[in-house]
């Protein structure tokens, strides 16, 4: 009896303390200046807005500042901005029309190197092992003469 | 024919690479070729005119085709530009000027917010029609690159005189003056 009253103690007490836990998860978080500012432009002076001293700048932190107070998302905060400052207000450019080049372009330039080292870099090697096991021929062999004084003429050298 | 496959591949990539280069940095350049014309008198025809710009504060939807037959002064401005809140008196004194002579002031936002943008205009007692460039592509085909400017078109569509700073003095009476004579 009394361990029954004691597990169901214990699964009530876990019970509570991991609703707020799995509210938390689900609730969006709350959005912050500091971390929109650092996906938005400053429209005018084309610089991130986290760095941009001017007054567009200082009005769009104010405009932002005016929809965290509202409770908006970042999500729907970067939307609204979209909205009233058109898509060149975001950091990251929308993956549609002409903007699709950022992001298909360096990882097809990336994939056709590879490509290209892939089908180069064997041929290369084979070559190079061909020519280490073909014998030369392009210098002829000493005669027995010449060595003598080759060797003659080095051990000069040696001292 | 084969050796000649990759550097092809290669050179094709680059010049791909190198035309978007150029063609990104061209779009961003700066458009001086209307202030060029009209400085030769060849006034060139607004361009643009038939995109619809939504009205600021209100539903609905303006373009500069529907205000043809009227002298059009286009003038582009945004509630944080203190030079914009200085000429916003010329304007409107202006407007009830041109009211009488078939003849208006479009106000145009650019790289501002609504709320802003309808907090300046009550402030400035602004009572011409006033429109939002959202994208900035209707007054980016104007050379824009900052506020204010201003811009004025005559009644066959055509932009007759440009400023690119702000309004002082009577440049603007002085300006439009000659085209509201001018038949429709």
């Amino acid at each position: 009896m009394i361990r029954t009253a004691l597990a169901l103690s214990l699964a009530l007490l876990l019970a509570c303390s991991a609703a707020p836990l799995a509210l938390a998860a689900t609730a969006h978080p709350r959005a912050s200046l500091t971390d929109i500012e650092n996906d938005v432009m400053c429209t005018s002076c084309r610089e991130p807005l986290a760095v941009a001293q001017s007054p567009q700048a200082d009005s769009e932190r104010a405009y932002i500042r005016g929809l965290i107070a509202q409770g908006l998302t970042k999500q729907q905060i970067e939307q609204n901005l979209v909205s009233q400052y058109g898509e060149s207000v975001l950091g990251k450019p929308p993956a549609s029309g002409f903007n699709l080049a950022v992001y298909i372009l360096p990882p097809a330039i990336l994939a056709v190197g590879v490509a290209i080292l892939a089908v180069t870099l064997p041929r290369w090697r084979r070559r190079a092992q061909a020519a280490a096991d073909t014998p030369s021929t392009s210098s002829p062999a000493f005669d027995p003469a010449e060595a003598a004084r080759l060797e003659q003429d080095l051990s000069q050298f040696r001292g | 024919m084969r050796r000649f496959a990759i550097p092809a591949v290669i050179i094709a990539v680059a010049m791909g690479v190198l035309a978007l280069l150029t063609f990104g940095v061209a779009a961003q350049g700066t458009n001086s070729s209307i202030d060029a014309l009209v400085a030769r008198g060849d006034f060139p025809a607004a361009p643009a005119a038939h995109t619809r710009l939504p009205v600021l504060g209100a539903a609905g939807a303006q373009t500069l085709a529907q205000l043809r037959g009227k002298v059009v002064v286009l003038n582009v401005f945004a509630s944080w530009c203190d030079p914009c809140k200085a000429e916003a008196p010329i304007l409107e004194q202006e407007q009830r000027q041109l009211e009488r002579d078939n003849a208006t002031i479009l106000g145009v936002t650019y790289l501002d917010n609504s709320s802003a943008s309808q907090s300046f205009v009550r402030q400035q007692h602004i009572t011409y029609p006033v429109v939002r460039d959202v994208s900035g592509n209707f007054v980016r085909s104007f050379g824009t690159t900052g506020v204010p400017e201003t811009f004025v078109i005559n009644r066959q569509g055509r932009i007759v005189a440009v400023r690119r700073y702000q309004l002082a003095g009577n440049w603007l009476q002085r300006t439009v003056q000659p085209f509201l004579a001018e038949p429709s």
